[in-house]
């Protein structure tokens, strides 16, 4: 076993036992980075130098109270702004963009003394599943190098995965943490709407953006989203409620809780083995003591479309500021509005084009009653659908996906059949409840099957602690891919 | 889908082929999408926003902020303390 092999918890407890230096630990993050790297392809921007140079002071500060951070090597979605370290967005419309400014994520990471390794592949403004619309070329799924690591957030997902950093942060709008943990064999953890700030998250669809852990075992999650959890006066849609202790909350049984089974989840298409992996997850639970209950959500066939319209039309406001003037690429034109729309079309991708046309299209004028309200609307039915079921349950168990890991090139001709890969973690983005991914098989061919646990608004303490006991009672998550 | 109007109001400027491969593309995006209308929503509120979130004020007093060569650092076109953008007044 080698330290880059490990968890946040195992190497601080490897260090509080004085077997190894902070500065080690980085050390063989970017040994690994070497050896695979090439082959994975998780990251935009390393950060070698200074992550190295951190590294070696980095067991020569004397203070004696360490944070839970300290020295750890993470890496960042490449959407989240770091001050001095290019943000990209996977968009070459933001190709030699260096942010003046840190998001709050990272200067909270900052003041714990994390170390940057650097900024990790993903779709296009975070819009996709599978980390192939990047200008920037795309991320292997490190269990099978032909197949996507999913998407938004593959470069997170595939670097935890592959070892090629200690655990990192992606962004969800609408499974783009969940689904790439679930193709990757990691926990991927997206918090209740506003828990994270997401000042210096690059908005994509901001009532549903959110910024959440992508870690190598449960107790990581914990221990990440208790360093970034929090009211933040830079976000106005940043909760001001109180943040537990979550690696208080975990460890806990979990005799007596009630799990809720959607019917709804367990469809026609659904891949058999998947299907049969997540019910030995859920008879899992039944034996550590939780009560499973059937339960409808009844508008969950309805949620792409919502999602589809409420996502593209927010998208295509927020990526009206790509204008060619403040920030990003520009091209010339004959004028003003020329410039504008030379711009766009060069620096802007397919996936991204087509996403700002629906969403425009259906803000527009005479359009906006029968699409954006109507969504709008039917967010309503899908939010009351979970609240009528946390009526009656604790937390949701769910696939996260419908299939394992499908192959590169395999859905890029076909949008829609794209955005059918998220038809199990998209409702949660709409309802703002949170939910994690935690590996629970894998098919005969390898590839990791992922469970999704949903919890109430701010009830992230119940999911860390259902995921946590599940873990802890399988294997599933000791896996490594062959690399 | 009137594709050349959608994307003047968008400002981008698609080339034919993609003109031809979006129209074709969204127009069967929103043919999925009109499975919504089998919903009937007459008497529901719509959601903007998940949490019950108001107007959130504070003291109007200074703050610091960035100075104008960190803001300016990232513009395709300045001079020192502007952005420059062509001529839009003949």
């Amino acid at each position: 076993m080698e330290l880059f092999n490990l968890s946040i918890a195992e190497l601080q407890t490897m260090i509080k036992s004085g077997k190894i230096g902070y500065a080690e630990i980085a050390d063989s993050v970017f040994s690994r980075i070497d050896a695979v790297e090439e082959r994975i392809r998780s990251y935009v921007t390393l950060n070698t130098e200074q992550a190295v140079g951190q590294a070696k002071q980095a067991d020569n500060n004397s203070t004696d109270e360490k944070h839970a951070l300290y020295a750890m090597p993470l890496a960042i979605k490449d959407n989240i702004c770091t001050e001095g370290v290019k943000t990209t967005c996977s968009s070459a419309m933001l190709r030699n963009f260096i942010p003046p400014y840190e998001s709050s994520v990272t200067e909270k990471l900052k003041e714990q003394g994390y170390i940057l390794t650097g900024k990790t592949n993903l779709d296009e403004f975070a819009m996709g599943s599978s980390t192939e619309n990047s200008a920037f070329g795309h991320t292997r799924n490190p269990w099978d190098l032909e197949r996507v690591p999913g998407g938004s957030s593959g470069g997170s997902a595939a670097a935890v995965a592959a070892d090629e950093c200690i655990a990192a942060l992606g962004s969800d709008t609408g499974g783009s943490i969940r689904q790439p943990a679930a193709f990757c064999g990691v926990v991927g953890l997206k918090p209740t709407y506003g828990r994270v700030s997401r000042y210096g998250l690059v908005a994509f669809a901001s009532s549903l953006d959110q910024i959440g852990p992508v870690t190598k075992c449960v107790k990581d999650s914990a221990i990440l989203l208790n360093a970034i959890a929090g009211h933040d006066v830079c976000d106005s849609t940043s909760a001001d409620v109180p943040v537990p202790d979550f690696t208080a909350e975990i460890g806990q049984d979990i005799k007596g809780m009630k799990i809720g089974i959607p019917r709804e989840y367990f469809i026609e298409g659904i891949d058999e083995e998947v299907e049969a992996a997540v019910k030995e997850g859920i008879r899992q639970l039944e034996s550590l003591g939780a009560v499973p209950i059937e339960i409808s959500l009844p508008h969950t066939g309805y949620a792409v479309a919502t999602y589809y319209i409420l996502a593209t039309s927010e998208a295509s406001s927020n990526l009206a500021r790509y204008d060619g003037v403040r920030y990003g690429m520009r091209v010339e034109g004959d004028d003003l509005i020329d410039m504008y729309m030379r711009t766009r079309e060069e620096g802007f991708g397919a996936e991204v084009k087509r996403r700002i046309i629906l969403g425009t299209y259906s803000l527009s004028s005479g359009y906006y009653d029968a699409y954006y309200k109507k969504a709008q609307q039917a967010r309503t039915l899908i939010k009351q659908d979970f609240e009528n079921a946390f009526e009656k349950v604790d937390v949701i168990v769910t696939p996260t996906t419908p299939t394992p890991a499908f192959k590169v090139g395999e859905k890029m001709e076909d949008p829609l059949q794209m955005y059918l890969t998220d038809i199990f973690t998209i409702s949660i983005n709409l309802a703002g409840v949170p939910g994690i991914s935690i590996p629970c098989g894998f098919t005969a061919a390898n590839l990791p099957v992922g469970l999704q646990i949903i919890g109430k608004h701010f009830d992230e303490g119940s999911v860390l602690k259902a995921a946590y006991a599940f873990e802890q009672s399988t294997e599933w998550h000791k896996r490594k891919p062959d690399l | 889908m009137e594709i050349e109007h959608v994307a003047l109001l968008a400002r981008l400027k698609l080339s034919d082929r993609e003109k031809e491969l979006f129209s074709t593309q969204v127009g069967g995006i929103i043919d999925y999408i009109h499975k919504l209308n089998e919903l009937d929503t007459s008497d529901v509120e719509p959601t903007a926003h998940v949490l019950p979130v108001r107007n959130v004020f504070r003291e109007d007093t200074l703050r610091p902020s960035l100075p104008r060569n960190k803001v300016l650092q990232n513009s395709p076109g300045k001079d020192e303390s502007f952005y420059t953008v062509p001529k839009i007044i003949e």
